[in-house]
């Protein structure tokens, strides 16, 4: 069988994905995470001396120990089904990388398989990370330096 | 006798004496859950690894099978055996516990057809008088080697399928009473049909599917029609529709099936349905065989059909190449 008329075949079988409705779903779990997230920065404000500015870290803090208490409980991946990027971009979805890998290797010890693995997921979210968080700030000092916009 | 292009004619009549499919918990939802001999109800007992829990599986199915053919384990002359994880070891260390001397296959999740030819062929050449052959998975084990952590949250489109946690073996006697007769047998190809996507593995295994059942079709002097059912390992719904585009046989509609298709019957959850090479070897040696044993079946084709990937391989941009191992078995008319 010709190549070109297998490739027909199997395009034709294959489900098509349905990316609008993955989409919307996606963008329902992710905006209802952020909403989350986003009243824990309150509470940290309202009730914690802490500023707009620094309740950023507190916030990440606790949305990823709740993704810790999701994963553990096998409910982050059942979430992560329906919401696709929405509960893998956001802060938790990063939690859930790296507590998995976690658990995953704990039978090769804490060193080789806890320590070892951890970041195996979330390793290139840090790089990738760290490196465009490297360029915008170079963006914006250049930016700054011209006298385009101001800190 | 010369044997050509693959396929193989057994004139000592190997047959299936007996078989033993040991299976996990989430395969208790399976259409063919009655027909098993176990359904363990842990995947791992506490404070075991899910790769010593796959050791076990295939120690418990080895066991029931002997079990039920009444036979003594070191009767037995050969043991074959595959599984997926790296370098066998689940199967390496069940040969350890079971000490019979051992044979470990690989060809993924056509293991468990490479191991009945293989041990048909110590069966024809005189070489061994009890074999016994089959595979297994373990649905965390592959899991965890093959794609993400188990609780790693990632979207499953609709082509995945379910790896299996199942053990299937089945003890191989010349001339069993009342047994299913192993005639022919058709070793696969490694065909390539240009697929990139682990994730859709029906499409990547249909054209070696395809390719050894014809080969088996034509090398007999068959047709479709002739059998039973023409029953693959794992291809899956996607994957089984793909196939019957490819035959364009008026007769493939009905006698071409899929175990991994109709493994988990029509839930969602599992998308495209089963896969792993515990699912081919469950049902053939579950379902297959029973209905073999009570004449339902007179004369079927069971093809195992394993995708040849491993992790780094699809990392590298590598297509995925796979192979299908086929045996036709036969009841004999009793009386």
């Amino acid at each position: 069988m010709e190549q070109k008329q297998f490739d027909k075949i199997v395009d034709q079988q294959t489900p098509k994905t349905p990316l609008f409705v993955n989409m919307l779903k996606a963008f329902l779990v992710g905006g209802i995470i952020c909403t989350i997230g986003q009243l824990i920065t309150f509470f940290y404000i309202r009730f914690f001396p802490f500023t707009e500015r620094t309740a950023a870290n507190p916030t990440v803090a606790t949305m990823v120990f709740i993704a810790m208490i999701l994963t553990g409980t096998g409910l982050y991946k059942k979430i992560s089904q329906i919401g696709g990027a929405g509960s893998a971009v956001p802060v938790t979805g990063f939690g859930n990388a790296v507590i998995s890998a976690s658990i995953e290797h704990k039978p090769e010890g804490y060193v080789l398989g806890i320590g070892g693995n951890m970041f195996k997921l979330a390793g290139s979210v840090i790089v990738f990370g760290v490196v465009s968080a490297f360029f915008v700030a170079l963006i914006k000092t250049i930016l700054v330096k011209l006298g385009v916009v101001s800190w | 006798m010369v044997n050509t292009y693959g396929t193989i004619q057994f004139m000592a009549k190997p047959s299936i004496a007996s078989t033993g499919v040991v299976v996990g918990p989430v395969e208790k939802e399976s259409s063919f859950a009655e027909e098993f001999d176990e359904i363990l109800p842990l995947e791992n007992e506490k404070d075991e690894t899910f790769e010593r829990a796959n050791t076990r599986f295939i120690e418990k199915a080895c066991e029931v099978t002997i079990r039920k053919a009444h036979e003594q384990m070191e009767n037995i002359d050969v043991f074959i055996g595959g599984d997926l994880i790296n370098q066998l070891s689940p199967t390496n260390f069940a040969a350890r516990q079971l000490s019979i001397p051992f044979l470990g296959v690989f060809s993924a999740c056509a293991s468990s057809m490479e191991s009945v030819i293989l041990g048909s062929l110590l069966l024809e050449s005189g070489n061994a008088r009890s074999v016994i052959a089959g595979a297994s998975s373990h649905h965390p084990a592959v899991e965890r080697q093959f794609r993400y952590p188990l609780e790693y949250g990632s979207q499953k489109p609709g082509t995945a399928q379910w790896t299996v946690t199942a053990a299937g073996y089945a003890l191989l006697q010349k001339q069993a009473k009342n047994a299913p007769i192993i005639t022919h047998a058709t070793i696969g190809r490694v065909v390539d049909g240009g697929q990139t996507d682990p994730l859709h593995m029906g499409a990547a295994m249909a054209p070696a599917a395809r390719d050894t059942i014809e080969r088996h079709l034509t090398n007999t002097n068959s047709r479709m029609a002739d059998y039973d059912v023409i029953m693959t390992g794992d291809l899956g719904k996607i994957g089984l529709s793909i196939l019957k585009e490819m035959f364009q046989d008026e007769d493939s509609g009905v006698i071409l099936q899929d175990a991994g298709a109709q493994f988990y019957g029509e839930k969602s959850f599992y998308n495209a349905g089963a896969s792993g090479a515990g699912c081919s070897a469950a049902v053939f040696f579950s379902y297959v065989y029973n209905q073999l044993k009570n004449g339902v079946f007179n004369r079927v084709l069971l093809v195992a059909t394993g995708a040849l990937l491993s992790p780094l391989t699809f990392q590298q941009g590598e297509t995925i190449p796979c192979i299908a191992h086929a045996i036709e078995c036969r009841m004999e008319k009793r009386g």
